[in-house]
Order: structure tokens, then sequence, then C-alpha cells
């Protein structure tokens, strides 16, 4: 689907676009990924430009903010620490300069607590994360959410270290 | 010892072409100081080859798991009588029981047998209760547990729930971690388990229709919850319209025509009621917290569900009226740091729930919580359709399994399936006796 998009996306350029000069602002939309509000128009002039390419380059890059991809969350809580926040800010400015790509957001929980509680609780933490993004400028129709409760964990034990891990939002770019 | 041979070879033997079945074990912790002694004698056996089954056995077994009952080892029985008038009432006043169970099995016609049998009271030297049972030979073993039931009931006054099922989900891996989920039914003994569904996704709240033919669950797909109703005798699923987000905790009212259930639609989690002839939604609660895991009370006057408007998870109550809300809901716990999954006692007097990851009573009126267990992680609790035990799931070490617990603390006992886990235990409605 979202591969189909990114065809006619990119046809869509070398008919329309094709004397323009290319992606010339590849390099700046990686380096923009996770800076001030300013370089949001960086990362939105490369996409028009640049396209799928440089959101792939973007998302493979391990060294940019975009490569953190979940965030974990307090016992019984969808509360967003500070630190999260500043990381989420560089997903909603890539999916602003994306409108093209949208992201799925998968909220989970730990063992304890019922499993029906647990699969709201998930999706609360993953409908938190989407406000932030929308709030920090991507569109809610580029974002999904979806709960899997406690059915999914990441850690398979029964102590603090495997709940810590397993309460979590985990972000996932359809195609990436 | 041959008998028990010989259920596991045909146990081995029907399972082998689906390796993966579970094979559900049960285990009584301790037996209770304070349980009535009960004789039930071997019965009877006449007709060819040997008898298909030790009724008397199959009732000492029910009547043990009960807690309410300690039935009188074989080895220590005084006689073996099989009618009430070859019964000496002397001899088993030495052995300081209160009631004997004498019966005797005949063979009709090929694999058709009558059973009968006298409860007697040792006292007065009276019978109590007798009774002649038909059955083939599959349904030999609902006989035994509907013999058990008409002994439980003549001598507590509780009907009993021994001729019930229960519906769990149990959860195998393979060498690669992937899952196989299994909805299955079995008797409450743990016999006679069948698989109604196969699926590698999650499958929760398995919820039990009043009519006990079809029973309610979610599948937790990757696209996100769906709520599903299967038929138990032809195996037949219905998907139910899906709605965005959340299609959780389904609850069949008591009519059995409305499932209360989980949407999040409008945006956080409610209640909604479904109506299953029409497919119409009608909100129930309305609130940006999370409200959850309705249950109904057994007039359909309401609903117990789980809420954290107040900060925490915890319980509370709404009325109904023509299947909409009457009033504000009303909060009914407020000790305790986590309240949820409540289960309504069939009189509707009192609700088993989770209190802080342990398993505990709330009576209704008074708002009194109870603790039923010690353990940690106990979760889904489920009332017997006697309301005398409660079933919930919980860990042994890290295996997951099924326990069982009378509603007065006693009889603590395990199940456990040979290979994975067991979760999700829902106890049937009562079954009308087929004789």
């Amino acid at each position: 689907m979202d591969r189909l998009l990114k065809i006619v996306f990119v046809t869509g350029l070398m008919l329309g676009l094709a004397a323009c000069a290319g992606p010339a602002k590849e390099g700046e939309g990686a380096a923009g990924g996770g800076g001030p509000a300013a370089s949001g128009g960086d990362t939105r002039r490369a996409a028009e430009a640049g396209g799928p390419v440089d959101a792939k380059t973007l998302l493979s890059d391990p060294n940019s903010p975009l490569a953190k991809r979940v965030f974990y969350f307090d016992f019984d809580s969808a509360e967003v620490s500070a630190e999260d926040r500043a990381a989420l800010r560089a997903h909603a400015e890539f999916l602003a300069a994306h409108p093209g790509i949208s992201a799925v957001l998968e909220g989970h929980a730990d063992e304890r607590g019922t499993r029906e509680y647990n699969m709201a609780l998930g999706e609360r933490r993953a409908k938190a994360v989407a406000k932030l993004l929308v709030l920090q400028g991507a569109d809610r129709g580029q974002l999904q959410t979806i709960s899997f409760g406690e059915e999914r964990p990441v850690a398979l034990g029964h102590d603090e270290e495997a709940w810590r891990l397993n309460r979590r939002v985990e972000i996932l770019y359809s195609g990436y | 010892m041959t008998r028990h041979l010989h259920i596991w070879m045909l146990a081995a033997l029907l399972a082998w072409p689906l390796s993966g079945r579970a094979t559900l074990t049960i285990e009584i912790e301790k037996g209770e100081a304070d349980a009535i002694p009960i004789a039930v004698v071997p019965f009877g056996w006449q007709g060819p080859r040997r008898a298909p089954l030790d009724v008397a056995a199959v009732v000492r077994s029910d009547l043990a798991r009960s807690g309410r009952f300690a039935p009188v080892p074989v080895a220590d029985l005084v006689a073996r009588p099989t009618t009430a008038a070859q019964v000496r009432y002397p001899d088993w006043r030495v052995l300081k029981v209160n009631s004997l169970v004498v019966g005797r099995m005949v063979e009709t016609e090929r694999n058709r047998f009558r059973i009968d049998f006298q409860l007697l009271d040792v006292v007065n030297g009276q019978q109590i209760a007798g009774y002649s049972i038909r059955a083939g030979v599959r349904d030999l073993r609902r006989a035994a547990h509907q013999i058990s039931d008409l002994v439980f009931e003549a001598l507590t006054g509780i009907p009993g729930a021994f001729d019930t099922r229960i519906a769990y989900v149990t959860v195998t891996a393979d060498r690669r971690g992937r899952k196989t989920y299994r909805l299955a039914i079995s008797d409450v003994d743990g016999y006679n388990e069948q698989v109604l569904l196969t699926s590698p996704n999650p499958i929760l709240s398995p919820a039990w229709a009043p009519d006990g033919e079809r029973i309610a669950y979610v599948s937790v797909t990757p696209k996100g919850p769906v709520i599903y109703i299967q038929n138990v005798y032809n195996r037949r699923a219905r998907k139910l319209k899906r709605f965005p987000g959340l299609n959780n905790a389904p609850a069949f009212s008591p009519d059995g025509r409305t499932l209360a259930v989980t949407l999040s639609k409008d945006g956080s989690a409610d209640i909604y009621l479904y109506d299953l002839k029409t497919d119409r939604v009608t909100r129930i609660t309305r609130s940006p917290a999370i409200d959850v895991e309705a249950a109904w009370l057994p007039d359909g006057s309401g609903l117990v569900f789980t809420s954290d408007r107040g900060g925490t998870p915890q319980l509370y109550r709404i009325a109904l009226r023509g299947g909409r809300p009457a009033g504000r809901p009303q909060r009914l716990t407020f000790s305790g740091k986590y309240n949820a999954r409540a289960s309504v006692s069939p009189d509707g007097r009192r609700v088993a729930f989770v209190h802080d990851h342990r398993i505990a009573l709330l009576d209704l009126e008074t708002l009194a919580i109870k603790v039923l267990t010690e353990t940690r992680l106990d979760e889904s609790p489920s009332f017997a359709p006697n309301g005398d035990m409660v079933i919930y799931a919980t860990r042994d070490g890290s295996a997951g399994v099924l326990a069982a617990i009378s509603v007065e603390g006693r009889a603590p006992q395990t199940l456990s399936v040979t290979r994975g886990e067991i979760r999700e235990p829902a106890w049937s409605p009562l079954r009308r006796r087929n004789f």
C-alpha cells in the first residue's frame, strides 16, 4: 500500500519535476531531523525534492533522533517523559515533512493487571503518543494506533526489568 | 491403577494426531479438617467384560474437590454393600461417616447402562435420596457427575456444579518461539477436552452464553481486536461488527440477546451494549477514563465494571433500564490500588475480582472485601454457576496454570496442562440434566 503510494509519488516527481535539480538537500534533511523547528522547513523542502529516498536515509540513520522508536512508561501510566517528548518531536517533524509516510503506534503493557484493562492501557499509551505527534505537526491521518495489551511482551521474565521493557509504545513506519 | 493407565493410553492415542493438544491434571493441595465424612462404596456391576467406568471413584473425586466433603478412601471401607438393603448401619457409625452412597450399574444392552444409587443417612439409618440414571457409554462420566450433583445438593442444599464445563485458553510455543493459542472446553474435572479454535493470534476473555451453547471471545489480530461468538457444538463462528480501536471484554446478558463490550470508537475505552440481532451498539459509560470488563448482574438490572476514573482501577456499578444507563456509576471498591475484572455470583450478592493481584470477594450490600488467595499475579476469576467456588488463572513458577478455591477459602486446587500455559478460565452455566 505505502510502497504503491511511493511509486505514484516518485512517478509524479519524475513527470512534473523533470526540470528540477533533484534531491539537493538530502544531506541537510538527515542532519536536521532532530533539530529545532527551523530545520523542519529544510526537511520539508528536502521531501518535496527528494521524497522517499530521503525518508529512507533519515529512518535508517542510527545516529538520527528518529532511531529511537520505542518509548517506555511507568506502571499503569500513559504519561510520556520529558526526555521522550523531545525525541517524539523529531518524529513529528519528520512526519510533517513527509506527508506520504504513515506510522503505526503500537501500545503495550506489562503482565501485571488484567488482560482487558491492559488492552485499554496499551491503547491509551499509543493515543498519548499520537496526540503529542499531532500537536507537534504530524497529521492525524498519518497515524494509526493499535493496542496489544500484555499479549506481545519483548521481555519474557516476570520481574521489574522485564515489566519496564514491556510497558511501551513502538513507532512502526510502514514500509521501513 | 490399570484404569488410569488405560485412560492415559487412550488420551495419548487421541492426542497423537493432534499433537499440542493439552491434557489437564488437577491437584488438590490439602484436605479440609471440617469437611463432612462420606463413604462412596464402589458400585456393583452386572454385564459382560469389565465396568467401563468406576462411577464411585468419579463421585469421590468430585466431592473431595468441592472442599465440603472428605470421602473415605476405598481401602478403609468396612463393607461393600451395593443396595440399601445390604447396609448394616452400625458398621458405618463406627467409621464415623454421616452419609453413605451405594449403587450398581447394569449394562442393559450393548454400551447402554442403567445406574441405580441411594444416598443414605448413617445416623438415622434412612434413605435420603435414590435415583436411577440411564446413560450411553460416552455419557457415563456425565452420569457420574450428575450423581455427585444430586448427592451434593441433598446434603448441602446447594445445587452441585460437577456436571459443568470450563472454557479456557492454552498457549504453546514452538522452537522458534512462535505461539499457538487454543480456545478449549473441558469437563470441570479436566476430562473430555475439546479444542474449539487454534490460532496464531492471542485469544482473550472467553464468555459463556446463558444457554451454554455459545462462547464469545476476543481475537487479538495483527490489525486489532475482534469479537467472535462460537457455537460449542457445531463450531460455527460469527464475527461481530468491528469498530475502530478496542473490541474487547464481551459478556452475555442474562437473556443472551445482548453483549456488554468495551469499545474505544468514540475516544477512550467505554462500555457499550451490542445488540446481537441488529448489530447496533448503545453507549453505556461516558468518561475520558478506561471503562472495561463489564459483568452483568444476574437479573440484568445493571453492570459491574472496572474504571480508572478515580485515578486507579476500581470496580463500579451502573444500573440499566431498557438497555440504557439509569443514573451515574457508583464506586464499589475503596481499599487497594488495583481492583478489576468482576465476576458476579449467580445470586447477585457478591463479586469475585482481582484485588491487588489476588482474588477476593466483594459483598455487594456491605462492600466488605474478603481476600481468598495468597498467591501473586492471580487473574480472571470466574464464579461456579452454583456460587460455591471460583476458578482463576495464576502462575506456578513461570508457567500459567488455573486454580480453583471455594468461596469459604477451602480446597485450593491447581489445574495445569502437560504442555504450555493455561489461562482465562470461564465456568459454564449449569447444564440441564439429561435423564
